[in-house]
């Protein structure tokens, strides 16, 4: 014993402070808290970069007015600065650009001129140095368009159909904008009702004749279609047709009352224009406007954003079908695989004979965790879609043939391909679950003259459900984010009508939907306007975030109020 | 190393006076030649006979290992659970075979109840964890649910603590509640025989004062077997003990006689504590 501790002493006598401080333990509780740090601080910093890039772009800033001059040409231009960057003299001189400025380096200014029916491109980088005044003016007006982009402009007259143009010089400004508001106001209102007729009713009816339609051909299929059937149909089919004349009517009348309602505008070059108001979203004149008003107008953006469909190839408008069809998808998925998620479980935990086979499948369902998700999504099209679909159509649809009912990617095969793909992970939490279970509470229900399968029910699985919940906060966390699988299987970059609406029977399984993540890659790479459509992106994966955090929460608020119910029995 | 010697005369003198009327006392279950093996080699009883009378408590006692607990699950076939758990033999409750090919496990489980080692109540209510037995046999009828759990928890001696919270967790109470929780459980479903595998090892010795109070209320009702490592409870609370070790019974007699007169030079050993 002695012998030892001298050796000890001897030890330390030569090892520096350092070696103490290692045995310490010291460095591992600093390693381990950098790497917690460092966590955090990427998820907050991605979120952070997210809210900023994103929810600023619903915020109505300044426009700018200023003349650009290069080359002894000058020009007049409107527009939001977007953003600024400092590029090396070089670098421009080197794209063709002169410059008078010493510096080596120059700022350049991204500017949102709108106006893309007038003047081509709605955004443009230009350098700073060629900038006039820089001035922002009061009554320059922001329309917000349903085609074309955003107008910029000054606000020349306002004519209603038939009536006498209100004109700025004649009537002064703001009788003119407010003659404009109120004609938006309108229009809004009828825009509102078309939609409604298109969308609900003559969406009915045109559902209606399709059933008609295939009534029809299944009778011929049967071989039943006499001339009674067909003059039944006939008469339905001219009842729908009348309906619709009808509405055709009305949507006539409605669109005559807004088409011809116009303001003029003077752009920035001096061009005076006439615009149909049919196509306006709103208008604003943002330089007048003070904090309040600004901020109100952000709710209204912001809410347009989360509650309207998109616009002009997605780079414009709201994601609410894609906000819609995820949590549609993910709800359908968690219905999908839990069941069987814990049915296999509770096989491979209780009844399967723990050997060679039962091991040799939990690790294949380990390693199916693994494989890369778009593999699934090529299951899930070849097995699903086109083998799965194709017989449930020759099966069950096939008055409609030759085109595809569930034959197609659709909302049930996503569902389907998702849920598989996210089985592991529920097996896996399961058996954990059922493995932590006390066998001492499985033996006290057995002793009670309770079956196997009696202890499983009333017993094990309530208290292995915390674990089960666990698992589907898992399987939703990554089936909500995924998208690869989903391109094939399902997902399309515009849905004309979500997959749950009025017509029977309701949940239309078999449409294809839209989704938020495949929406971020649509919008941020294959939209032909970048620069507009980039703060959407953020915007948009901002909310998938959300929405991931919120399914989660409310996952894990039902799993700790389980597990306060189940508190282990350990004492 | 604690010694285990025993004042003999002081146990004669605290014993209870046995409450069973005298008559002739029926055999509730025999076991004939019983083996038991828990997988192609490894045997944990070698060729048991033994014979449990009816209403009376029956301890076994014996060094850990002994197979005492094994014997005891033999009763209600808990040893099926056990992978690879073969019996040779034959085990009778009243004259059946109780590893007959016949026998429904669930029936015979409701006709021989079993207490554990350490508590385990259901995480669910404390009349829910009494009414489980029944429910699991069909009864639902809430008057006839209210009525047995309140029979029952007076039988275990639990009914006034836990009247005023009948609907709240069964995790909430102490561990002898817990116990004295399970045997009214047990008892709920009106087995013939019970089994207490160490019921107060885990347990305070206030708790196990009562647990052996409630044994000693019970045994007129019920036949009683008790496996315990604690030799002074053997000698309180039961009629007959048997005395195994290494897998084999040693020596199976009256209490009285056991403790104070045994026969074989091994059991003197082990309750005098010079060894086990």
């Amino acid at each position: 014993m002695n012998k030892m501790i001298n050796e000890q002493d001897l030890h330390n006598e030569r090892a520096p402070a350092v070696g103490a401080w290692i045995r310490s333990g010291d460095p591992l509780i600093w390693l381990n808290g950098a790497a917690v740090s460092v966590s955090v601080i990427a998820v907050v910093g991605l979120l952070l970069l997210l809210a900023v890039r994103g929810l600023s772009h619903f915020w109505p800033s300044d426009v700018l007015s200023v003349s650009v001059t290069y080359q002894g040409q000058t020009r007049e231009l409107l527009g939001e600065v977007v953003e600024q960057v400092e590029v090396p003299g070089a670098q421009l001189r080197e794209a063709g650009f002169e410059l008078q400025g010493p510096g080596p380096f120059y700022q350049r200014t991204l500017l949102k001129q709108g106006n893309r029916d007038f003047l081509g491109t709605d955004f443009t980088w230009l350098i700073d140095e060629q900038f006039g005044e820089r001035r922002y003016p009061l009554d320059l007006l922001v329309v917000e368009r349903l085609e074309w982009g955003n107008f910029y402009g000054y606000l020349r007259a306002v004519s209603r159909f038939g009536a006498e143009p209100v004109t700025v010089a004649d009537h002064g400004e703001a009788a003119a904008l407010e003659a404009l508001q109120a004609l938006i106001v309108d229009t809004v209102a009828v825009r509102r009702e078309i939609h409604r007729i298109e969308q609900g009713d003559i969406g009915a009816i045109n559902y209606e004749l399709e059933r008609l339609r295939l009534r029809e051909r299944e009778l011929e299929l049967e071989g039943r279609l006499d001339a009674s059937a067909q003059a039944d149909l006939a008469s339905q089919r001219a009842e729908q047709e009348a309906l619709f004349r009808a509405l055709q009517e009305q949507l006539y009348v409605l669109y005559d009352s807004i088409k011809d309602h116009s303001y003029s505008a003077e752009l920035a070059d001096g061009r005076v224009v006439t615009l149909p108001i049919a196509k306006v979203v709103r208008a604003y004149q943002p330089n007048a406007m003070n904090v309040f008003a600004k901020m109100q107008m952000y709710v209204e953006r912001l809410w347009e954003f989360l509650s309207e469909p998109p616009r002009e190839a997605n780079t414009e408008g709201g994601v609410f079908p894609a906000m819609f069809g995820t949590v549609l998808m993910v709800i359908l998925m968690s219905i999908i695989v839990t069941p069987f998620g814990v049915v296999a479980a509770v096989y491979l935990r209780e009844y399967a004979s723990q050997g060679f086979v039962t091991r040799t499948i939990r690790v294949a369902v380990n390693n199916l965790a693994g494989v890369p998700s778009i593999v699934y999504g090529v299951f899930g099209l070849g097995f699903f879609v086109y083998f799965v679909g194709g017989e449930l159509d020759q099966l069950f649809f096939p008055a409609s043939l030759p085109r595809p009912t569930f034959g197609t990617p659709g909302l049930m095969w996503a569902s389907l391909t998702l849920a598989l793909l996210t089985l592991p992970v529920v097996i896996v939490a399961t058996e954990e679950g059922l493995a932590r279970i006390p066998s001492a509470v499985r033996e006290g229900s057995l002793a009670l003259g309770a079956t196997r399968a009696e202890t499983l029910w009333r017993v094990v699985l309530p208290m292995a459900s915390p674990a089960m919940m666990t698992g589907l906060i898992l399987a939703v966390a990554r089936a909500a984010g995924e998208v690869a699988p989903l391109m094939l299987v399902g997902v399309v970059k515009l849905a004309p009508t979500l997959p749950l609406d009025g017509n029977y029977p309701y949940l239309h399984l078999d449409q294809k939907f839209m989704h938020l993540g495949f929406h971020i890659y649509d919008v941020g790479f294959q939209s032909p306007n970048v620069e507009a459509a980039r703060p959407l992106v953020y915007a948009t994966a901002l909310l998938l975030v959300l929405i991931i955090a919120l399914l989660n929460l409310a996952a894990v608020s039902l799993r700790n109020r389980l597990r306060e119910r189940y508190k282990s029995l350990e004492h | 190393m604690q010694s285990h010697a025993l004042d003999i005369q002081a146990l004669k003198r605290d014993k209870v006076p046995a409450a069973n009327p005298a008559g002739p006392v029926e055999t509730s279950l025999r076991m004939e030649n019983l083996n038991l093996f828990y997988n192609q080699n490894a045997q944990a009883l070698f060729d048991i006979n033994l014979e449990i009378p009816k209403q009376r408590v029956t301890a076994f006692i014996g060094p850990s290992g002994c197979g005492k607990s094994s014997l005891l699950r033999c009763i209600n076939r808990m040893n099926d659970l056990v992978d690879g758990c073969r019996v040779q033999g034959r085990l009778l409750l009243d004259n059946e075979d109780v590893y007959d090919r016949r026998v429904d496990v669930a029936a015979l489980r409701r006709r021989v109840g079993m207490v554990f080692q350490k508590p385990n109540p259901f995480p669910k209510s404390i009349y829910e964890n009494v009414a489980y037995g029944l429910r699991i046999q069909g009864i639902n009828k809430k008057r006839v649910l209210d009525e047995v759990v309140e029979k029952s928890l007076r039988a275990a001696a639990l009914w006034d603590e836990v009247k005023d919270r009948l609907h709240e967790s069964a995790l909430g109470m102490s561990g002898g509640q817990q116990q004295r929780l399970v045997i009214a459980r047990t008892i709920a479903v009106e087995p013939e025989v019970l089994l207490l595998d160490e019921p107060a090892s885990a347990l305070d010795p206030i708790s196990t004062l009562k647990i052996e109070e409630l044994i000693y209320e019970l045994k007129s009702r019920y036949t009683i077997v008790i496996v315990t490592h604690n030799m002074q409870q053997a000698a309180r609370v039961s009629d007959m003990t048997a005395f195994m070790y290494m897998g084999k019974l040693i020596e199976y007699d009256d209490t009285d006689t056991l403790f104070t007169n045994p026969e074989q030079k091994q059991t003197e050993d082990y309750i005098t504590g010079r060894y086990g």
